[in-house]
């Protein structure tokens, strides 16, 4: 295998990783919101900025794969 | 009826950007018959250029010159980056001043005095070249002028409303600038610093939110052909340098003490963490400028990738469904433009707080 073909299946699991934290983040918020629609607006806009820390971790996966492919 | 006319210019605007992004992927490096390579398009489209590409007009590129300004031996070197001819690939020489210079792939060299072709080893070493010291005006310097010129009108506009109006009830721009201030303020400042001390580190929180979110903005803007300001990781790294000085500055005794001594744990512990928090304390900047760097690059890559389809697929069929992608992309990327500054500008205040927390 090349290290092309190596970087895209590291660009894959780091794509796993952040799609697992970001379906978290969306579950728990979801049911905080269910328990609480009063705080709706907090909870979404705290799970943005913590959707976009997961992401960025994908990310810095990609980049490094970018760079290796 | 107002805020409807805003909506309408504004969805105009959008749409027209979006119609640009198609005229962007006119490669003037492309000959007939070669294969289209996406990475190498890519490539050249988020990397800093001597040159503002706008677009290409009956196979000629249309595009904005730039100076060139090196630092030699013989002094001082200034020339017009149209003396290049659009060349990229190091056949294009210019003599100017007793040398002779060349550009390949976006970086000038200059031949040594017998030389008249770019030479490279294995390794991409110039074997007859080397690169004189570059203070050029490239097309990031060009579009960070550019955002500090649209800042200063938008703030100065919004400074001079105020000074008359009697009442002090924003008017015009002022009434959109305000609740951003309001905002970086209450939601940033307040709670990360603390009720007391946030006002030092105001000035700096506003200007690194508004900077680093207009510039993201102008990257979006396809007719300025992928200015991609804040995803070059020299600007990030920048703007991280200043975070850790302001931190390392502000540091009280306290702060000090937990990354020298952490109180509270026994003493083999303490030495355990000393290093680590020595480590972490280089760490944080260094995340706030890779997290900038790359989400901001990733986006532009995914918005290129999604549309070379089109080219590598050869087919207008796939152009919908790439279109309607980028589309979804972009949408979210306007999103990303403003969470990326908020979350460098959050992380900044949160440094800001650790280092002046006091003892409790």
């Amino acid at each position: 295998m090349t290290i092309t073909g190596i970087a895209a299946i590291g660009a894959g699991l780091a794509a796993i990783g952040a799609g697992v934290g970001i379906g978290k983040i969306g579950g728990s918020a979801m049911d905080a919101m269910a328990r609480q629609p009063e705080m709706h607006g907090k909870i979404q806009s705290s799970a943005l900025i913590l959707a976009a820390f997961v992401e960025a971790v994908a990310l810095f996966g990609v980049v490094v794969a970018f760079l290796q492919g | 009826m107002r805020l409807n006319t805003f909506k309408n210019v504004l969805f105009s605007v959008l749409f027209l950007a979006i119609s640009f992004a198609g005229y962007a992927f006119e490669n003037s490096d492309s000959k007939e018959g070669e294969e289209f390579n996406p990475k190498e398009m890519i490539l050249h489209h988020v990397k800093d250029a001597h040159e503002f590409h706008l677009w290409d007009w009956k196979g000629r590129p249309v595009s904005l010159s730039l100076p060139i300004i090196l630092w030699t031996d013989n002094g001082l070197t200034t020339f017009s980056s149209s003396k290049f001819h659009h060349d990229d690939n190091g056949k294009v020489i210019v003599e100017e001043n007793g040398n002779k210079f060349v550009k390949f792939h976006e970086k000038i060299y200059q031949l040594e005095d017998n030389a008249s072709v770019i030479e490279f080893d294995e390794e991409h070493h110039p074997i007859n070249a080397h690169k004189p010291l570059n203070f050029s005006i490239t097309r990031n310097v060009f579009m960070m002028w550019v955002s500090v010129v649209v800042l200063l009108l938008i703030f100065l506009t919004a400074a001079r409303s105020y000074k008359k109006s009697s009442d002090g009830v924003p008017t015009g721009i002022a009434g959109f600038v305000e609740p951003l201030i309001v905002f970086v303020r209450d939601e940033i400042g307040k709670p990360m610093i603390g009720e007391h001390k946030y006002k030092r580190y105001m000035p700096y929180l506003l200007t690194i939110f508004f900077f680093i979110w207009i510039n993201n903005i102008f990257g979006l803007i396809p007719i300025l052909n992928g200015a991609n300001l804040s995803g070059n990781i020299a600007f990030t790294c920048t703007l991280a340098v200043f975070t850790f000085i302001i931190t390392t500055l502000s540091g009280n005794s306290n702060y000090w003490k937990h990354i020298f001594w952490m109180p509270g744990v026994p003493v083999p512990m303490k030495i355990f963490l000393m290093p680590i928090e020595i480590i972490g304390m280089f760490v944080k900047p260094i995340s706030l400028m890779i997290r900038l760097f790359a989400n901001i690059t990733a986006g532009h890559v995914i918005i290129l990738a999604l549309m070379s389809l089109i080219f590598v697929f050869k087919t207008v069929a796939i152009a919908p469904v790439s279109v309607a992608f980028s589309l979804f992309i972009t949408v979210i990327e306007i999103i990303v433009t403003a969470i990326q500054a908020y979350i460098f500008t959050i992380l900044s205040a949160l440094y800001f707080g650790m280092a002046t927390e006091d003892h409790h």
